[in-house]
This record gives C-alpha cells, sequence and structure tokens, in this order.
C-alpha cells in the first residue's frame, strides 16, 4: 500500500455567488494511497462534498494538480474524464440515484451499458453481483419496490461493477436506519478489504471512526489528518460476507 | 454505448412518461394527418375535376369562333378584322379531315318548352347525331337524333331527364309531341341521367337538330363545333387540319380558336395542382408547431430529468452519449407520431371516401413522403437544443437536486 493513487497539490475551488467569491477549498494537498479506507468529516460548509466531486472528477479545480495514477487528469477532456470515471470511479450516493423506471438489474448493469460491454459480458456480471449483494429475489424489482438497505446495495452493486480502483461513498449511510447502515458500510469495508480504495464523507463520528485514516475540514482546508496504524496491524479485515 | 442499448434506453425513458410520450406522439400525430388528409382533399379535387372533364370525351377538339389569340401577319388579317360565322358547311368540310372521326356542331339558345299544360324554360342544343357517340352519352328511353342530311332535320327532340320528370312526370314522355319555341317536336329520345357534373348539365337539355335549333334562334352561326380525333396522337393533327381547312373556307384568314381538351385539361391541373401544394404547405405549419411542442417536452423532460442526468455522468456517460440518448428519444417520439399521424390521415381520407364515393380522396405519395419526412425533420431538429442542454448539466449540480 505504498504506490500513490491519489495526489492532490495546490488545490484551489471558489463558486461565485453573486457578488461574493466563495472559497471551498484552499491550498489542498492530499496523498492517498491505493487500497486505503479514508473517512472525510467535518462540519457542513467545509468542503467535504466538493473534495469528493473533485476526486470523482466531477467538478474541477480553479487552480491546483490532480494526479490519479500517475496521471495529470486535470487537464483531460471531459470526454476522457467520463472515461476515467467509467473504469476508475464508483459512486455511491446518500440518495442511492437509482434510475426509478429501471428494475435492479438494470440498474446495476447501467454503467456497463454506458460503456458499450456486450450484453453477455453484463449478463455474467449482473448475475454475480446479484448473488454478491442478495439481491437474487430482487432482480426484476423496480427501486421503490425495494427497502432503502436494498437500493443502497443496488447502488453499490452499480458503484462496483466496472471494477473500479476508488468507491466515493457521499454519506452512505444518511439515508438509512442504524442497523441497514451498519450493513451497508459492511459491505463498502468488505470491498476495501479486497484492494478497492475507500473514500467516505460522513457526518457520523463513530462511522468515522472505523476507518483507518480521517481527515477533518474546516473551511475548505484539511485540519486533522489522523491515521489508526495499529488498527490496521492487528485487525485487518474488519469486514463480513454481504448478506 | 451499443445502438441497441441506446435505442432500449430512449424507448423505456419515452414510455416511462406516459403522459408526455402520448401528448407529443399526438402532437406530431395530429401534423402529419392533417398533411395526410388535407392533400388528400386537394389531390381528390384534381382528380375529381379532370376526370369530370375527360367524360366530356376524350381525343376532343373544339373549334371556337372568333380568335383570341395574336397570331403571325396575314394579309387577311391586315385588311379585315370582322369574325366570320361557324356555319353548318364549315363543320360539314371539316368531315373531310383525315385525323377525325367525328364532328359535331353546336348551336345553343334558351327557349321555352311547354306540353300538356305545363311551361318551363330550357336551354335547347341544337346538333346532329354524331354528338351522341362524340360525348359518350346514354340514353334512357328511345335513340338520339337521327342522322342524315344536316341542313334538313326532321322535327324531332331529345330530353334530358330532368326535363322529363318536369314535364311529364310519371307519364310517359316517348312519342309525346311538345312545344319549343314556336315548333312542335316528337320526342324520340329521353337521355339517361348524368348525375352533378361539372360540365353542362344534359339533365336540363333539350336536343334538336341542329338546322330546326338555328332556325328557331333565327341565326345561322353555330356556338362550336365539337370534333373527335381518331386517337390522342392524332389530336395535334386534327387540330392543324381543322385550323387549315376553316382559314381556307374564310379567305385565308385565321379568325377562329381551335383549342384541345388536353390544355384545359393542363390548365386545371396546374391549377388544382397548386391549390394542393397550399393546402399542405398549411398543413405543414401545424407540423412545425408540432415539432415545437416537442422541443418544449423534451426541454421539460431534460429539468425533470436532471438528477439522472448527473448520475448518468457519474457513471461515465460522456456528453455526447447523453446528447443521443434525448435525440434518440425525440425521433422514437416524433416517428411514432408520424406513423399515428400517417394512419389517421388515411383513415379519415377513407372516411371521406366513404362519404363522398364520387370524391377520389386519396393523399399523393409525395404528400405522405414529405409529411412523414417534415414530422421527422422537425422532431429531431427540435430535439438538438433539449438534447445539448442535457448534455451541457454540470453534473454536481445536477446530481444535488432531487
Amino acid at each position: 500500500m505504498t504506490s500513490v493513487q491519489i495526489e492532490l497539490a495546490g488545490i484551489e475551488r471558489v463558486f461565485h455567488l453573486g457578488d461574493s467569491e466563495v472559497h471551498a477549498l484552499r491550498n489542498l494537498n492530499l496523498s492517498i494511497a491505493a487500497g486505503e479506507y479514508v473517512a472525510v468529516m467535518g462540519p457542513s460548509g467545509s468542503g467535504k462534498s466538493t473534495l469528493l466531486n473533485l476526486l470523482g472528477l466531477l467538478d474541477s479545480p480553479n487552480i491546483g494538480l490532480y494526479r490519479l495514477e500517475g496521471r495529470d487528469v486535470t487537464t483531460l477532456s471531459s470526454d476522457e474524464q467520463a472515461r476515467v470515471r467509467s473504469q476508475r470511479i464508483g459512486f455511491v450516493f446518500q440518495s442511492f440515484h437509482l434510475v426509478p423506471r429501471l428494475t435492479a438489474a438494470e440498474n446495476i448493469a447501467l454503467p456497463m451499458v454506458l460503456a458499450g460491454l456486450s450484453p453477455a459480458q453484463r449478463a455474467v456480471r449482473v448475475k454475480q453481483a446479484l448473488k454478491d449483494y442478495g439481491l437474487e429475489n430482487r432482480a426484476d424489482h423496480r427501486p421503490d419496490e425495494l427497502s432503502g438497505g436494498q437500493r443502497q446495495r443496488v447502488a453499490i452493486a452499480r458503484a462496483t461493477i466496472m471494477q473500479p480502483a476508488v468507491i466515493l461513498a457521499d454519506e452512505p449511510t444518511g439515508n438509512l436506519d442504524r442497523a441497514t447502515g451498519e450493513e451497508v458500510i459492511r459491505l463498502l469495508e468488505g470491498l476495501n478489504a479486497q484492494g478497492v480504495t475507500l473514500i467516505m464523507v460522513t457526518h457520523d463520528s463513530a462511522l468515522g471512526a472505523r476507518a483507518r485514516r480521517q481527515l477533518l475540514m474546516e473551511d475548505g482546508a484539511i485540519k486533522q489528518d489522523i491515521r489508526h496504524g495499529t488498527r490496521q496491524d492487528t485487525n485487518p479485515t474488519p469486514c463480513a460476507v454481504p448478506t | 454505448m451499443r445502438s441497441t442499448d441506446l435505442i432500449r434506453f430512449a424507448r423505456d425513458a419515452a414510455t416511462g412518461n406516459p403522459l408526455r410520450a402520448s401528448l407529443l406522439v399526438l402532437a406530431m400525430a395530429i401534423g402529419v394527418a392533417a398533411v395526410v388528409v388535407l392533400t388528400a382533399l386537394g389531390d381528390g379535387a384534381r382528380r375529381y375535376v379532370m376526370s369530370e372533364f375527360s367524360s366530356l370525351g376524350s381525343n376532343l377538339v373544339i373549334v371556337l369562333p372568333g380568335r383570341s389569340q395574336t397570331g403571325g401577319f396575314s394579309p387577311g388579317n391586315a385588311i379585315t378584322n370582322t369574325t366570320r360565322d361557324l356555319t353548318i358547311d364549315d363543320a360539314q368540310a371539316l368531315q373531310r379531315a383525315s385525323a377525325v372521326s367525328h364532328v359535331a356542331p353546336l348551336a345553343v339558345g334558351t327557349s321555352e318548352i311547354s306540353a300538356g299544360g305545363k311551361l318551363r324554360e330550357v336551354m335547347v342544343a341544337g346538333t346532329t347525331s354524331q354528338y351522341f357517340q362524340l360525348r359518350h352519352m346514354a340514353m334512357a328511353q328511345g335513340r338520339f337524333l337521327a342522322p342524315g342530311d344536316w341542313r334538313r332535320g326532321a322535327s324531332e327532340a331529345v330530353i334530358g331527364s330532368k326535363v322529363r320528370d318536369e314535364i311529364f312526370g310519371s307519364s310517359p314522355a316517348l312519342g309525346q309531341l311538345v312545344r319549343i319555341g314556336d315548333r312542335r317536336f316528337r320526342i324520340v329520345g329521353i337521355l339517361a341521367a348524368s348525375g352533378q357534373g361539372l360540365s353542362m348539365n344534359t339533365d336540363e337539355l333539350v336536343f334538336v337538330p341542329v338546322s330546326l335549333a338555328q332556325a328557331m334562334f333565327n341565326s345561322n352561326t353555330l356556338f362550336r363545333i365539337l370534333i373527335e380525333a381518331h386517337s390522342r396522337e392524332a389530336i395535334e393533327a386534327a387540330k392543324t387540319q381543322v385550323a387549315d381547312i376553316i382559314k381556307l373556307r374564310h379567305e385565308g384568314e385565321q379568325d377562329v380558336t381551335v383549342i384541345t381538351q388536353d390544355a384545359i385539361l393542363a390548365t386545371f391541373d396546374r391549377l388544382l395542382g397548386a391549390l394542393t401544394l397550399g393546402v399542405a404547405g398549411i398543413a405543414a405549419i401545424s407540423l412545425a408547431v408540432a415539432g415545437i411542442l416537442v422541443m418544449n417536452v423534451m426541454l421539460v423532460s431534460v429539468t425533470q430529468r436532471t438528477s439522472e442526468i448527473g448520475l448518468l455522468k457519474a457513471l461515465g456517460a460522456t456528453g455526447g452519449a447523453i446528447r443521443l440518448v434525448f435525440l434518440t428519444e425525440a425521433s422514437m417520439l416524433s416517428l411514432a407520431g408520424a406513423l399515428v399521424g400517417f394512419g389517421l390521415g388515411q383513415i379519415g381520407a377513407a372516411v371521406i371516401r366513404q362519404l363522398y364515393p364520387t370524391f377520389p380522396a386519396y393523399p399523393p405519395d409525395w404528400a405522405v413522403l414529405a409529411g412523414l419526412a417534415t414530422a421527422l425533420v422537425t422532431g429531431i431538429l427540435f430535439g438538438v437544443l433539449p438534447a445539448r442542454r442535457a448534455a451541457q448539466l454540470d453534473p454536481v449540480q445536477a446530481l444535488s437536486k432531487r
């Protein structure tokens, strides 16, 4: 876990709200190694979500350099950025963001459809994902026929279907009760245990404490960068088999 | 994105909101149906007029007294401009022309017909036996005027069906004596009812030998000479021969006008063709309106599906892919609307044909194709702006919208 996967240097992100300028991120430097488990915490308006959007190439910085796997991605064209998102990054959202008219299986297959994978290839992967996330009986249900936990499992299955290197989760348990939230977190941690970098924005300090590395943000800057080295050594896989 | 996936995705997106989709399809359908029905009406009118004219008799050449066009210089013209009348002798002379199969002189005037105490004003046509073949007429009873010397006709008359009904009612008319003007005629034939037509309605006509009609109206001129050429190809030859013969008889002066039915037909064809085009143009406006509706509905769709667009971008869709998704959806809806409208228009035209069996309300092929093409093009054209807007959405803002 020594290879640097994500590297941010001197990142500035400024929003213009009317006449006033809001510095969402100021002079941010950060490097994250492959396979890390990072929780981004801080009060609202501290720039957590902006940071996550930036890492996910949904947003680009005004100033600064973003290297993903050694490649400067800030200067890529929007189509190339879309390709990077498609191949390397998976998103998990607080409000799930499932397409309401598509079934669970179709929602999971969506990134592969967009990437132009063949239907046969898709069918194999979707079948496996449904099995892994315990959604086999729910494959043909639409999102409004699923429980919150099931919806988030569908969303996680969708985020991982293209086998990304990084998963970006924005308050993944924010709309779930404690028990289902716990279940979802264990799923994400399980993915991290398999080597996927997990970056999670959360309000919940208990949840944040589970991460091996915590970034505390305030006013668009990282105030604290805490690593739990010991935990990593003693208990390497705090994961469970997906239910 | 694979094209089959693209079509499936666009189809699901379109059917995901049935009200929106059906409204759009309806708007497009009305536009296309309007084009189909209106052009069917316009072209039907054209065909109707054409068929009415051909029922006057085919290969028809008509000689009118007087010259309506300016021709080349001729010595005759220089000396005098008085028009000579067309006479029965002129008509008889035309029978010599090789390209001519039938010749019928026509003298027309109004007079009164009376029988059994009933009196009616009628149009009296003086002609000869060949008129019957020339105009493709049919008899209900009896026979048409007898052939014979054109200058000496027997006192016999052929009446139209309406004249018969009004003068004789249900009592037999054939063989009865009637008074027309100050002469007595025996009725030898009754024409079959021809129905309403654009031509002179033969139902209200009384035919008498041309010499008697001239005597009745106290003139020796003809209203027209109708000539039938041997074949369609012989029309031009007949025309020149007729003109030459008349010129010869009129001391070298071209003082008649010879027209062919083709010329009249062509004029009407052009006129009504232009009418159809105009009507199609008006209908096309409704297609343009439908196109604007497509744009509006698609813009609303983009707004409604903002978060979905943001999601697609987060999942790795390029701007081009999103543009394509929305364009595909717009064109699919337009296509569906065009097809539905085509069906509706054909049904409408069929209903018109059912209601008015004599009216050939078939939409012309060019109009149907143009209507369908216009629907598709407007649908896609007006789909471009919403699709561009969707593709340019900022993913972060799009995702944060619930």
